[in-house]
């Protein structure tokens, strides 16, 4: 989380914390498990209220931010979402807040979301090792006035809860490389959802098939055939938010193992007495400390729509996702077997994390889009 | 106590604004100083003793006319010859100095942390002695802290200083002095009183290395480099007034000394272009090794140079996040640790990785290429976690001093220094 924050942030980020510790404790958490919602609508519309959903809106469209960049703001809501694995479809509805403001598209969906009573997802795209190449696995194709949406993309983050999809498809049109997106209603003709199993104790997942989908041509965002630019433009701040909760995470996964290393005793002393445990909670500490670092950098240079916020995203989504995952594990491990249980609090992090690491592109292949940035850098410079 | 801050020495009104500055040093720098070439991005451990030296003198001039210029010691307050300015100042200098040469030699250790030192707790007439003198280059410093009885332990120093009236007179042996052999003056730290614990009885001294007391060995490392060195102080006589600190007392000197040394490369008293710091050269190495090998097109090459290239950006913006926390009191000073641990755990990995992009050229090579130097630096790899306190010695401080675990049981508290065990007991 941000080192500095000036106090309308300050007084945000408490705002939001004061709200997940009292609505969303750990005991509520485990409840949820078995809700097909995976979160209370009342709770969502509340946290809506707080400027969950509007910090990427425009002010004409009921949006606005507490500090200017709206993204640095949302970067503090997904840090105390992960810091108390809080429910809630944050990313979904947040992403797809920020392209329907940035056209100026659908303002009553729109409305929707910024007060909380809509539910919005976007599928995010999958894509190749090398940078730019979406294999969106919809093809959308002019019908008449109309567009027709064929395809199917998983997983969908509150795939069953949305009313409407944003949907990333490959244009017909051209040579079909091309990127078009429509806004589709979950009601629409063609339309079917899967739910699917995840780690995650509140977060839902579904699979979404469109199976010749017609739309008429109200339900296009943006310039078809453009939509490349908003694309990437999404999965930055898809990639933001994901980074920070699971920087939350980690945070309180360390913080929670910290504590227990002192209350723990075995062999008449404390757990923290041991150096072979104290030099790897040192090592937990550089990554947790670089975790966050990272994660403000490239949330910052994102909202600065900095040229190299792209390459220090996929720094933060690599980084994070390996040492976080080491971090979490070593977390585990010091706690024993208590830290394998469900009646512990532990795995309530380790499952946002882990769910957060395998969406939007894993270590591995974000490291790969990191060589295509140093690429085009040293090839523009020969 | 925290470091003198350069706007102290100067009112606010009187600050040079950071545009007109910009603008100043980007002039000087296109008019007096040459574009960097390759060579001078990497130490070359081939150079002939001569070619070391006039490069050294070459450095000096530049030192020399950055001072004449009013671009040297940026943080450095006026009445020692400094400019007064602020650590922006010198992040403009850092960004503007990208692409050129630069005073390489003249920074490191003298700036940070040896005049870092003076400048805190120096007398005045010390700082008005030296300070001048090494912002115009004719001052180069070398650190007197390791011993070749303990490298971490830096506080178990037997380098003994006894008083004799009005002078000291030091005899002992230092090591891993960097380029002492063409240095000027030492920072030493000795041990003033065997009678007290190990602490409590160390003080610090300054006096010039050329001298018939004391002896300089080079020693060779694994990539052929002979820039450290050990000395041999045989009755090395020093005047009182070149003691820095109290008498007894020099662990306090000795705490802002490692920190400074820990924090290099955010300190707003050194000299460097941005991006010249040694983590970003080992990540460019991994690109350099696959390019010259033309395995770019292999996805797991191509991950591991993205691995090299995210490692070294996060030990960057964690090098500034950690600094940034301790000046705001979120961390202690002791957090610098964590700052070492980090930039070590990038470094032995990028190490490995470029050994690894390599493949066979890594075993055996024609010419000085890429994968030779990936080979060379991978025998070197573990330096950088053992030289400036090795990162099991940072590990302890993050657990202890950051997060408050309980302390390692240590032999040598509360009891004389000269009680202290120092080697194994002879069998019986």
């Amino acid at each position: 989380m941000l080192v500095a924050l000036s106090e309308d942030q300050e007084f945000f980020r408490q705002t939001t914390e004061r709200f997940l510790v009292q609505f969303a404790p750990p005991d509520a958490l485990r409840a949820l498990r078995d809700d097909p919602v995976g979160f209370d609508p009342a709770y969502w519309r509340q946290g809506a209220e707080l400027g969950w959903t509007s910090l990427l809106v425009a002010e004409e469209f009921g949006g606005g931010t507490i500090s200017g960049p709206g993204l640095v703001d949302l970067g503090l809501v997904a840090y105390e979402f992960g810091r108390h694995a809080a429910p809630g479809p944050l990313v979904a509805t947040n992403v797809v807040a920020s392209a329907l403001s940035a056209h100026g598209s659908h303002p009553g969906v729109l409305a929707g979301l910024v007060d909380g009573s809509e539910i919005a997802t976007w599928p995010i795209p999958a894509f190749g090792p090398r940078l730019g190449e979406w294999r969106t696995g919809v093809e959308l194709r002019r019908d008449g006035d109309g567009v027709v949406l064929r395809g199917s993309v998983r997983p969908v983050e509150s795939a069953a809860q949305a009313g409407h999809f944003l949907v990333s498809a490959h244009d017909a049109d051209g040579d079909g490389s091309r990127l078009t997106q429509a806004l589709v209603p979950a009601s629409a003709s063609g339309v079917s959802v899967t739910p699917l199993e995840t780690v995650d104790l509140t977060r839902r997942f579904g699979a979404v098939a469109f199976d010749d989908v017609r739309l008429g041509p109200d339900a296009l965002v943006g310039t078809p055939g453009e939509a490349a630019v908003d694309v990437a433009r999404q999965f930055q701040v898809a990639l933001v938010m994901l980074d920070a909760e699971a920087v939350g995470a980690m945070q309180a996964g360390f913080d929670m193992t910290v504590e227990y290393s002192f209350d723990r005793y075995t062999f008449g002393r404390p757990l923290a007495s041991y150096q072979a445990l104290k030099h790897r909670f040192a090592d937990m500490m550089a990554w947790l400390e670089g975790s966050h670092a990272i994660s403000d950098a490239s949330c910052i240079a994102a909202a600065a729509e900095d040229e190299h916020a792209g390459e220090l995203l996929s720094a933060a989504k690599a980084y994070i996702g390996q040492y976080g995952a080491d971090l979490l594990q070593d977390c585990v491990q010091i706690h024993g077997g208590i830290g394998v249980t469900f009646e512990h609090d532990l795995h309530l992090f380790l499952r946002r994390f882990t769910a957060n690491r395998s969406l939007a592109g894993t270590p591995a292949v974000h490291r790969q889009h990191i060589a295509s940035y140093i690429e085009a850098r040293e090839e523009a410079a020969a | 106590m925290s470091a003198v801050r350069a706007e102290e020495s100067a009112e606010p009104g009187e600050l040079e604004d950071l545009e007109s500055f910009r603008l100043r040093a980007r002039e000087f720098l296109k008019a007096n100083f040459r574009p960097a070439t390759m060579d001078e991005m990497r130490w070359d451990f081939h150079a002939s003793e001569e070619e070391e030296l006039a490069e050294i003198a070459h450095e000096r001039g530049l030192q020399r006319a950055l001072f004449d210029a009013g671009l040297a010691g940026i943080c450095f307050p006026r009445e020692y010859g400094g400019q007064g300015l602020t650590p922006a100042h010198q992040e403009v200098l850092n960004e503007e100095l990208i692409g050129y040469e630069y005073p390489r030699r003249t920074q490191i250790p003298t700036f940070s942390p040896c005049a870092t030192v003076l400048l805190e707790f120096g007398t005045e007439e010390q700082k008005l002695r030296h300070l001048p003198a090494i912002l115009r280059g004719d001052e180069l410093w070398m650190q007197f802290l390791s011993e070749p009885s303990g490298g971490s332990d830096v506080a178990g120093a037997l380098t003994t200083a006894v008083r004799d009236g009005d002078q000291w007179v030091l005899n002992g042996s230092k090591i891993w002095t960097t380029g002492a052999w063409w240095s000027d003056w030492g920072l030493c730290l000795a041990r003033t009183n065997w009678d007290v614990p190990k602490h409590r009885g160390l003080s610090v001294f300054v006096f010039p290395i050329h001298q018939p007391a004391i002896e300089v060995h080079r020693i060779e490392m694994l990539n052929g480099s002979r820039e450290f060195c050990q000395e041999f102080l045989t009755d090395v006589i020093v005047p009182d007034t070149d003691r820095v600190g109290d008498v007894d007392d020099g662990w306090t000197v000795g705490i802002r000394w490692m920190f400074h040394e820990r924090m290099l490369y955010t300190s707003p008293y050194v000299t460097h272009p941005i991006g010249s710091t040694p983590s970003r050269m080992f990540s460019g190495a991994v690109y350099n090794v696959a390019h010259e090998a033309g395995r770019l097109d292999d996805p797991s090459v191509r991950d591991m140079v993205g691995e090299a290239r995210m490692l070294e950006l996060v030990s960057e913006e964690m090098s500034g996040r950690v600094a940034e926390r301790m000046t705001r009191g979120q961390l202690s000073d002791q957090a610098a640790a964590l700052v070492r641990l980090g930039k070590a755990q990038a470094q032995t990995r990028i190490c490995t990785l470029a050994l690894e992009v390599a493949e066979a050229s890594g075993a055996a090579w024609a010419e000085d290429t890429a994968a030779a130097n990936s080979a060379v630096n991978f025998l070197m790899r573990q330096g950088g976690s053992i030289g400036g306190g090795t990162v099991e010695m940072a590990r302890n401080v993050v657990a202890e001093r950051v997060l408050s675990m309980p302390r390692e049981r240590a032999m040598d508290r509360d009891i004389p220094f000269r009680d202290v065990p120092r080697s194994r007991p002879a069998q019986s």
